[in-house]
Parts: structure tokens; C-alpha cells; sequence
């Protein structure tokens, strides 16, 4: 609409204005145990069926969650780190989503699978994926550094939301091998699918839901809503948040805080055992923040503002658990000094693997286009390795 | 030798169903998915009976969504399945091509060998059968393109049934493209004495076959073409025209460049034909590859036979829009002129 022209009175807006809202507050659906001041709060009916799960934690399981806490945000620093000196190609950083990943990630069992995106790094350290294993795909060594069915823990997927597919059809398979519902815990299998926020807009996603919900597949969806898929805000995504759009598809959505690591585990044992037992999927909607920029290649000071980030670092995960143990007695200075020079450890340890991670001979590019020889791809090779050898004499 | 007893006539279509039956019995893993696969049989009745005899779990019917059939498929594929999926037209699978393109083709090689996806994606496609938009096309060069996937496609129903086969016993993805105006078109499958063990096929998933032998012109085609060369071919001979030598090309990715090249050698002309439009094409490719290759054994230029470089066009237009019998001779013709 041009200047000169007048709007008549009560005409809708010609541009979508997003309502204004605290994106701090997850609202009183979300599912929470520890406020951000780490004070543990009082189980409510709505919290109950996930409290259950808190119970069997003892003081050594939550010394162990805020330990993973402490080394998942080293590894992740290191990782900036490494690409701020050229070690690597870029590093997508999980900073103030490590609640989110290692609630999800302490929740799964051995033979659980996980599919992540990219920024799955506290998933992947929960699985026992050696986090060096993760460097090699930034580093442009190769496209996936790990063996998936060495701890269930897929590679990364690049392209948003493919993954939820692959989770579907996986637990599908899962389904099919009797491994759902046979009530022998070391069989009965879920599968966990993440993305973001970002990615729940993808066909793929959308799709995924209507696979698992007329299959009944043992999967979970885990969506951490880090508020920014790169530049773009929630309200550019969805106008109803992700976990409501679960009951459109026949299935419970749960919101859980996902800076509140216990809150996170819980929720995330119960909709696995829901998997698990026969009960098919959830999808969960950690509600959190991405403290970083998207990758290293991002500025988010282009579109938004530090108040936001403030906000979000007084809800901080590793505070909050630690203000909490501290307060139970769980943790002292000498243990968090022992754990932070742990992580220290951790972190020369993998910058130590990055600088000696040696360059692929340039004749592997041809290794496994094909699982069975193709004659094209064969015919390059030797073309490669003579064109090459013209330059030895 | 074939007697009697072992030797059987049948539709393309039917020994397509046989062939998947043969690997589902073989391979409790062999799992059929797509739309209308189940309880119909699918649009073309490709897969009739197989749900009934095999179960739901084994012949399943998808939500319609392709990219999702596809993404499914490459899970299941990763807790080791072998899935066979069904795309209902070429036309239809472009939602599922970034599944194709980006998570199919290259699981295999992002994990450096230690994760495989043994799919087949079955596609019925290419004109003549006066349907509506999107129901008659010819898009094998978009995944022959991609490295990582396997194309192949079948002519006749002893190649149907075999390749079927093979396709689905292989490691690799293989995209497998039916030639749908020929579904109903009968051939002879001798399964001899052995009953029909892998080992007994006639030739490897990604050999290419001289159907017709021919001193004067190769034409290099596949799938529904194969009948028109061979067509083109009798007609030249009942002439006393030139011998025209037809090779069947089967796979696509990888392309059997010695049977080729030896053909071309041999003939010192070629055509490449396909229903495909010509731009960037299969047979861009084979008239790429004969050049490089064969160049002086060539007496004239390589000629591409093929659907215009416009979308496939209303069936009204079909007839002279695929290449048929006269523009393959008239290709003929023009090479001899040179």
C-alpha cells in the first residue's frame, strides 16, 4: 500500500505482524523441574507422569548429567575454536542447547537410534560417538567420520528434515524384527529423530509425522526450538509451536523446558518408553535457545538483539544444574575444578586429533560411490591414478 | 536347450510380478512400498497378489506422499531391509527427488562404505498411452546423472523378470524404469530346469545385448524403443535397405561402453534413441561417449533420435512427438548420406 493511500478503519493489515510475546516463556504447558534459579519445583499433576523417571536417579546419575553438561560445552568451544584458527571448515556450536541434547541423549538406551541434523554434538556424546569422530566432516576430511551402527547414532544429515524420514522407515523396520513391545528391555527399541525449529516447516518433517502416526512407529520426535533457523524467528516457521501440531496428526505433543536438563530427561524417557512399549510416536518440542550463531559462517547481530540473548543466558542450563546440586549438596568447588580441568582434558585431546587428522589420499574420492564395482566410476579411478602418475616421472 | 515345458509366454507386467515374487520367497527382507501397492495391486496391477500371499508388513500401502515413501524406505533400508519402492507415474516422483539425489545416492558413500541402501525404485514411464500431464515421461538422465544410483530399465519380459531380480539383490540403489506402454506386450521366459536361481539369468544387471546384429548402422536405445529399432530394423531388411544393428542398452548408470564401442567399431555409424527430449540426455551422453571413443571409426556423425526439447506434450501430439519407425529410418538414411 502506497503513502497517499488511507487504510479504511478496521481493515485487516496487508503485512503478517507476529503478535508480541516473551519468547522467554514457554508458557504453561511446558514441562519443568528446575526454575532457572536451579530451585527444584514441586511436582504438579501436569508433571507427574515424567517424575516417575526422576526417581531412580541417584546423586552419582546427577553429578553424571551435569558432567556431561560441562564437557558437551567444552567440546562444543573447542570446536569454535578450532575453526577460528583454520583447523576447520566451519562448526555449527550447540551453545545453550546442551540441556536439550543431554536430557534426550541420557534418556535413550544402547540399542535406541538416533537420527540428528548437524548440531547434534551432546546427542552424539551421550551415544559414546568420540567427539573427535565429529570434526572430520568441518574439516572437509570426509562426509561423516563414524561408523553409525557402532553406538546407533546416524551421521549427521545436512539437508533439514530428511532425517525424520529415515527415523520413520527405521523404526518401521524396528517394528517389523518384533523389537516393540516384547517388554524384554534390552530388545525393545525406540528410534529419536531431531531437528529445529527451522525444520519443522520442511515437507519431510510434515511427512514424517503422517508416517509415524498411521504406522504407529516406535519414534520420537525431538524438535529443539532454538528460536532462530539462521536469521528467521519463530513466527516465520509456525503460528501454533511444534508440539501442538502433534495432536493434529493423532499423537501427544509434550513442550518441555529444554534448558532444564532433568526436565528434558524425563520427558524423554517417557515418550521412548512409549515407543518402546508399542504405544508409537511423540513428538517433543524442547523449548530453548541457540546462544551462538547459527554456524561460524553467521552474524547474528544482523537480526537480532542482545537484550534477547541476556534473557536466555540467565536461563542458562549448566547455572541452573549446578545451582541445584550445589544447593543438594551434590557438588562442591573441588568437584567442579576436578570436572572443568576434565573437560580441559577432553578438549586438548580433540584439538590434538583435528591437527594430526591426516589429509585422505586424493584416489579414496572413487571408494564407495557403489557397494558393487560400476564401471564408470572404475574407469575415472585408473583415468585419475595415470594423469596422476604423469607428474611422478 | 528350451522345451516346451519350461518355456512360458507372458506379459512384461506379469513376469515383473513374478521377478519380485522370486526375490520376496528368496529374501524375507524384501519389502514392496508405494501407493496403492497392497490390496489393488498398484494403478498397473504390477504388483497384484503379492500383498495377499506375502502380508501387509511385506506389501505395504503408503500414505500418499512420495518424498516420504522415499525417506522411509531409506530407513528401513538402514535397519536392513531391501525395499522395493513404487513411484505410480515418472511423473510423480520429483517430490521424492531430493530423497533420490541427496540421501539415497549418497548414504553409501558419506559413510564411506560402512552403511549400505539396497533399494530399487520402480518407476513406470514414458508416452503412448494417451494419458494426461505428468503421466508419460521419460526423466532417467536426472538419476543416471547422479553418482551413487544404479539405472536400469527392461525391454522385453525376459529382462523384466531377471533384472527385477538382480536389481533387488543388489547392494546398491538401483532406479529401475518400466517401460509402461509395453506392460501388456508378451514375451518368452524359459526358466529351464533350475527353476530360476539368480545364477541362471542370461546376462548381468548392467550388460548391454545386441538384439539385432547389423553391418551398416548401430542404434543404440532402451526400454519401449527397443521394439521400434527392432522394427526399423526388419523393415530396412525386408527392403533391402541398410543393416541396422539394435543394442539394447539395459543399464543406464553404468552404460556397457565395450558392447558399445564394439558395435560402433563394427558399423561405423550410430544413432542414439530414446523417448527422452535429446537436451542433456542419455543419448547427449552416448553421442559424447561414441565420439570419444569410436572416432575414427566413424563415417558420419552421431545422430540423437528423440522427443522434442519441449514438455511432454498433449497426447494428441504424441504420435509425432516420440520417435517412431520413420524418423529411425529417416536418421538411417541421413547417416548413409554422409
Amino acid at each position: 500500500m502506497s503513502d497517499d493511500e488511507v487504510a479504511p478503519e478496521g481493515a485487516t493489515p496487508t503485512g503478517h505482524e507476529p503478535p508480541e510475546r516473551d519468547i522467554t516463556d514457554g508458557g504453561p504447558d511446558m514441562v519443568q523441574f528446575l526454575a532457572a534459579d536451579g530451585t527444584r519445583l514441586e511436582v504438579t499433576p501436569q508433571t507427574e507422569p515424567y517424575a516417575a523417571y526422576l526417581e531412580d536417579l541417584d546423586e552419582d546419575d546427577l553429578r553424571g548429567l551435569l558432567r556431561d553438561l560441562i564437557l558437551v560445552r567444552r567440546v562444543d568451544a573447542e570446536g569454535f575454536a578450532l575453526q577460528r584458527q583454520g583447523e576447520l571448515g566451519l562448526w555449527p556450536s550447540l551453545l545453550g542447547q546442551e540441556a536439550a541434547q543431554v536430557g534426550a541423549g541420557r534418556a535413550m538406551r544402547p540399542q535406541d537410534y538416533a537420527f540428528p541434523g548437524y548440531r547434534e554434538h551432546g546427542v552424539a556424546w551421550c551415544k559414546g560417538v568420540p567427539p573427535e569422530n565429529l570434526l572430520g566432516m568441518f574439516r572437509g576430511v570426509n562426509h561423516g567420520g563414524w561408523d553409525s551402527n557402532d553406538n546407533n547414532f546416524h551421521l549427521y544429515t545436512i539437508v533439514i528434515g530428511n532425517q525424520m524420514l529415515h527415523a520413520v522407515g527405521y523404526a518401521m523396520g524396528v517394528d517389523r524384527d518384533g523389537a516393540v513391545g516384547s517388554g524384554d528391555p534390552e530388545r525393545d527399541t525406540a528410534v529419536m529423530a531431531f531437528t529445529g525449529d527451522g525444520g519443522t516447516a520442511q515437507g519431510d518433517f510434515n511427512e514424517s509425522l503422517v508416517f509415524a502416526a498411521v504406522t504407529g512407529a516406535p519414534v520420537v520426535f525431538y524438535v529443539q526450538n532454538n528460536h532462530w533457523a539462521i536469521s528467521e524467528p519463530n513466527d516465520r516457521q509456525f503460528t501454533i509451536p511444534p508440539y501442538r501440531r502433534a495432536d493434529g496428526f493423532g499423537f501427544p505433543g509434550i513442550r518441555v523446558d529444554g534448558n532444564d536438563v532433568l526436565a528434558s530427561y524425563a520427558v524423554s524417557r517417557y515418550a521412548l518408553d512409549r515407543a518402546r512399549s508399542g504405544q508409537g510416536p511423540t513428538l517433543i518440542e524442547a523449548f530453548t535457545y541457540r546462544m551462538g550463531a547459527h554456524t561460524t559462517s553467521d552474524d547474528p547481530t544482523k537480526y537480532r538483539i542482545s537484550a534477547e540473548v541476556d534473557a536466555w543466558r540467565a536461563k542458562d542450563p549448566i547455572d541452573r544444574m549446578t545451582a541445584y546440586l550445589r544447593a543438594a549438596g551434590a557438588v562442591d568447588d573441588a568437584w567442579i575444578e576436578r570436572t572443568q580441568e576434565e573437560a580441559d582434558e577432553l578438549a586438548a585431546r580433540i584439538r590434538k586429533a583435528c591437527q594430526t587428522m591426516p589429509d585422505p589420499p586424493h584416489e579414496e574420492m572413487f571408494a564407495h560411490v557403489y557397494a558393487e564395482p560400476h564401471r564408470l566410476v572404475q574407469r575415472e579411478a585408473q583415468a585419475f591414478a595415470d594423469y596422476q602418475a604423469d607428474f611422478e616421472d | 536347450m528350451s522345451t516346451q515345458s519350461t518355456a512360458t509366454r507372458m506379459t512384461i507386467a506379469k513376469a515383473l510380478n513374478a521377478g519380485m515374487r522370486a526375490a520376496m520367497e528368496r529374501d524375507p527382507k524384501v519389502v514392496l512400498m508405494g501407493e496403492d501397492v497392497g490390496k489393488l495391486g498398484g494403478v498397473f496391477r504390477i504388483t497384484e497378489g503379492l500383498q495377499k500371499d506375502f502380508g501387509e508388513d511385506r506389501v505395504v500401502d503408503t500414505p500418499l506422499a512420495e518424498s516420504g515413501i522415499m525417506g522411509a524406505a531409506v530407513g528401513m533400508a538402514l535397519r536392513g531391509y531391501r525395499p522395493v519402492v513404487e513411484i505410480q507415474f515418472d511423473g510423480f516422483v520429483y517430490p521424492a527427488f531430493d530423497q533420490i539425489v541427496s540421501q539415497v545416492a549418497k548414504m553409501h558413500n558419506r559413510s564411506q562404505g560402512a552403511l549400505k541402501v539396497p533399494m530399487v525404485i520402480r518407476i513406470p514411464y514414458g508416452g503412448g498411452i494417451g494419458a494426461v500431464e505428468h503421466h508419460s515421461e521419460s526423466n532417467e538422465s536426472y538419476f543416471a546423472h547422479t553418482a551413487g544410483l544404479r539405472v536400469v530399465t527392461c525391454s522385453g519380459t525376459e529382462d523384466a523378470y531377471w533384472m527385477m531380480q538382480q536389481a533387488i539383490a543388489s547392494d546398491d540403489p538401483v532406479v529401475f524404469y518400466e517401460p509402461k506402454r509395453r506392460y501388456h506386450e508378451r514375451g518368452v521366459l524359459d526358466l529351464g530346469d533350475g527353476g530360476g536361481s539368480l545364477e541362471d539369468a542370461p546376462h548381468a544387471l548392467e550388460d548391454a545385448v545386441v538384439r539385432v546384429e547389423g553391418s551398416d548402422v548401430t542404434v543404440l536405445t532402451y526400454g519401449p524403443m527397443v521394439k521400434v529399432a527392432h522394427a526399423a530394423a526388419q523393415a530396412a531388411e525386408l527392403e533391402d535397405g541398410p543393416s541396422i544393428e539394435v543394442v539394447d542398452l539395459r543399464s543406464l548408470s553404468p552404460l556397457d561402453v565395450d558392447v558399445i564401442e564394439e558395435s560402433v567399431r563394427k558399423t561405423g555409424r550410430c544413432i542414439a534413441l530414446s523417448e527422452a527430449q535429446t537436451f542433456a540426455s542419455i543419448t547427449s551422453e552416448l553421442a559424447a561417449h561414441v565420439q570419444e571413443h569410436c572416432f575414427y571409426h566413424l563415417e558420419a556423425p552421431v545422430l540423437r533420435v528423440g522427443g522434442y526439447n519441449i514438455p511432454y506434450p498433449p497426447s494428441r501430439h504424441e504420435e509425432v512427438f516420440l520417435p517412431d519407425l520413420d524418423r529411425v529410418l529417416h536418421a538411417v538414411e541421413t547417416l548413409l548420406a554422409y
